[in-house]
């Protein structure tokens, strides 16, 4: 009897013991999972903050890469609330220029796009030009073949295009790469102190080749008004050949012959504004090396460190779409706060007269 | 039935004490921890545009000279080529510049901390900065040599901000019950801070020289428990749009980011416009960074801003 009673006393203390167990384990459980929601670790995301984007819209808006009347730089967020941007309006204004993009029907999505997403917009007109038209990004088709051979074909025929159909809407036309990054502010300001009836062009200047120099096809370069005119007429009338494999001498030489000027885009302390390659090959000593054919075909005395470009500098080549995007932060948005720039060049006399009252408040005397 | 009820009961309150036990165990010595904060997250913003056209044009000068930060940058003798860029860029917009190395390099100028440990690199750097500097800087920044920085926007951020308050600032992150700022953004420490800091660096029980009893915790978060103990929380530093200011990574890795997230808005939510520091560039990347922060814009557009401040003298990149 005691036997019995001890193996019902066993077997009850055993169930004691294992639901004592599961309670443990449940207990368990249960708290660690309360306190991993208590004090969980957060993963560190930066929070996606998207704002308002106006600049988008200018471009997306209409898909005719129309910028009627004035470009609204103040539509941007508050981060450009203390920004006055009148002298650049007013030089939109003044100073018009018809931009031409040259690309082809495998770069639209590629590159050619992040152009449009940028600096295009900033272009009093802005014009794609590829071999075959395409309406919907929209691009305007040259009826050319692609490849490198095309490119002066494809050059003059664009010409002839914005000559045709745009002659009185610009002052100056300039030709652009889709991997060229163009700052269309510092451009006007450059190109304010001519008259676009004079004959003249501004790029890169090269050397070799060609006796006045010929501007580097990849950093760009713009023509005035009548260098436009002179350029279509010596199709027509023969002075200047239409076949060559090296778009920019090819241009450069016929500039010659028709009495363009080959103008000195050197800034008023006579740095670079165009430049061939994107900064980190300027900036950086050493980074071109010396056997590099850049060395010897610069008109000026090439630089290389700080001094190789301007803070006022018009364009960069070679640049990729993230590099595009990157270039556009640095100069549209980043910026030190209270800084004075070193280099303060002057207004041209006829801007400052209409904008006087606002520069010279904004020009602190500081000793 | 009513002892297995009674010893499940049991085993349950065992095995939460248990748990309970081994949480606490494997994080940091928290302390007390502050319940008064509600909030999971510090916030500090950076002055509005209404503050700002208060100021008298007068003060600006005087007002922009009143910010004195100290740099101190943590290097080792791997990192000599960022350490000669970070020298010949961002820093010389510093008040006071000095780098502090784990050992003694023939190259450049450091003060030798001699250790090789983050952590005991950055309690000396403070305990060195604060001693000497105490009564010349208001401000003390830390950063790591693959930064770039932006002083004035730094300023600018600490504008209407006393230094005679706990400031603890950067881009911060939350492990647990502790929000740290981490330092892959930098950490910005006010005047009062330091004082506090430095008050509790001798105390081994409030701030040891090996934090974590299980495995090594990283500097920042050390920083953190101990700055905590004196009453100096982290804050993270935004802009008045609510972005970061403070970055961990750089402008590229953010682009990219973007391009793939956001392509129709890569500019836009990218970054701040007053950012005031970027992580993980190469030597190149900052001097290409001293170019488009300091000299490359565009003109015709003019600022109306509260502070002014010199370029630095002899220098030619900026």
């Amino acid at each position: 009897m005691s036997e019995i009673h001890f193996r019902e006393m066993a077997s009850k203390s055993w169930l004691n013991f294992l639901t004592f167990l599961c309670g443990s384990a449940i207990g368990f459980v249960l708290c660690s999972q309360l306190f991993s929601i208590l004090l969980g670790e957060q993963g560190d995301t930066q929070p996606d903050i998207l704002h308002n984007d106006p600049h988008a819209r200018h471009a997306d808006d209409n898909g005719q890469n129309h910028l009627e009347g004035q470009m609204n730089f103040n539509a941007d967020s508050s981060q450009h609330k203390d920004e006055n941007t009148d002298i650049a309006e007013n030089l939109y204004q003044k100073v018009k220029i018809l931009c031409w993009v040259m690309t082809g029907p495998q770069n639209l999505e590629k590159k050619a796009k992040h152009v449009k997403a940028t600096w295009a917009q900033r272009c009093n007109k802005v014009l794609f030009m590829s071999s075959e038209e395409d309406k919907d990004f929209p691009a305007v088709g040259l009826k050319t073949r692609e490849g490198r051979d095309q490119l002066y074909w494809k050059t003059i025929k664009a010409f002839q295009y914005v000559h045709d159909h745009y002659l009185e809407d610009a002052d100056w036309f300039m030709k652009a790469d889709d991997d060229t990054y163009v700052i269309l502010e510092n451009l006007r300001w450059l190109l304010s102190k001519y008259n676009p009836e004079e004959p003249i062009y501004f790029g890169r200047r090269f050397k070799p080749y060609v006796k006045q120099g010929y501007m580097s096809g990849g950093a760009g370069y713009v023509l005035s008004k009548e260098a436009l005119k002179r350029f279509v007429d010596a199709f027509k009338t023969d002075k200047c050949t239409h076949s060559s494999s090296i778009e920019d001498l090819a241009l450069g030489r016929c500039m010659e012959i028709i009495n363009v000027e080959a103008g000195d885009s050197r800034d008023t302390i006579g740095k670079e504004t165009f430049h061939p390659f994107v900064p980190e090959h300027h900036l950086i000593r050493g980074y071109l090396p010396r056997t590099f054919w850049y060395w010897n075909y610069n008109y000026y005395p090439p630089v290389e460190g700080p001094g190789c470009c301007s803070d006022l500098a018009v364009s960069f080549h070679y640049v990729d779409p993230t590099t595009m995007y990157e270039l556009e932060y640095l100069v549209y948005h980043l910026r030190p706060y209270g800084y004075l720039y070193r280099y303060q060049p002057a207004l041209p006399e006829n801007i400052r007269k209409e904008v006087s009252r606002d520069y010279k408040k904004e020009d602190p005397k500081v000793k | 039935m009513l002892s297995e009820s009674s010893s499940f009961l049991k085993g349950m309150m065992l095995g939460s004490i248990f748990c309970a036990l081994i949480t606490m165990l494997g994080h940091i010595r928290i302390g007390h921890g502050d319940r008064r904060h509600q909030h999971k997250h510090h916030h500090l913003q950076a002055p509005n545009k209404e503050d700002i056209l208060k100021i008298s044009q007068d003060e600006r000068m005087e007002l922009s000279k009143s910010f004195r930060v100290y740099c101190i940058i943590l290097v080792k003798p791997k990192d000599v080529s960022l350490w000669a860029a970070v020298r010949e860029t961002w820093t010389k917009h510093c008040d006071k510049a000095e780098f502090f190395s784990s050992e003694n390099v023939k190259v450049f100028e450091s003060i030798n901390m001699e250790t090789d440990d983050m952590w005991l690199m950055m309690r000396k750097a403070y305990k060195y900065a604060f001693d000497k500097y105490r009564d010349q800087y208001n401000w003390f920044f830390l950063a790591r040599p693959t930064m770039f920085a932006i002083m004035e926007n730094l300023k600018y951020f600490l504008l209407k901000k006393d230094p005679s308050q706990p400031f603890y600032l950067g881009h911060t992150i939350k492990s647990g019950d502790l929000e740290y700022v981490s330092v892959e953004g930098g950490i910005v420490l006010s005047i009062e801070s330091m004082k506090r800091l430095n008050s509790l660096l001798g105390i081994p029980e409030k701030c040891p020289e090996q934090g974590g009893m299980i495995w090594k915790i990283s500097e920042d978060k050390q920083l953190a428990v101990c700055l905590k103990y004196a009453g100096v929380f982290a804050e993270n530093a935004e802009d008045s749009e609510g972005k970061d200011v403070f970055n961990t990574k750089s402008v590229g890795l953010f682009i990219k980011e973007a391009m793939s997230n956001h392509p129709n808005l890569v500019v836009e939510g990218c970054c701040s416009d007053m950012a005031v520091t970027f992580n993980g560039l190469t030597p190149n990347q900052m001097h290409v960074m001293m170019y488009g922060v300091y000299r490359l814009r565009a003109f015709g557009h003019i600022f109306h801003d509260a502070l002014v401040f010199l370029p630095p003298n002899g220098s030619d990149n900026d």
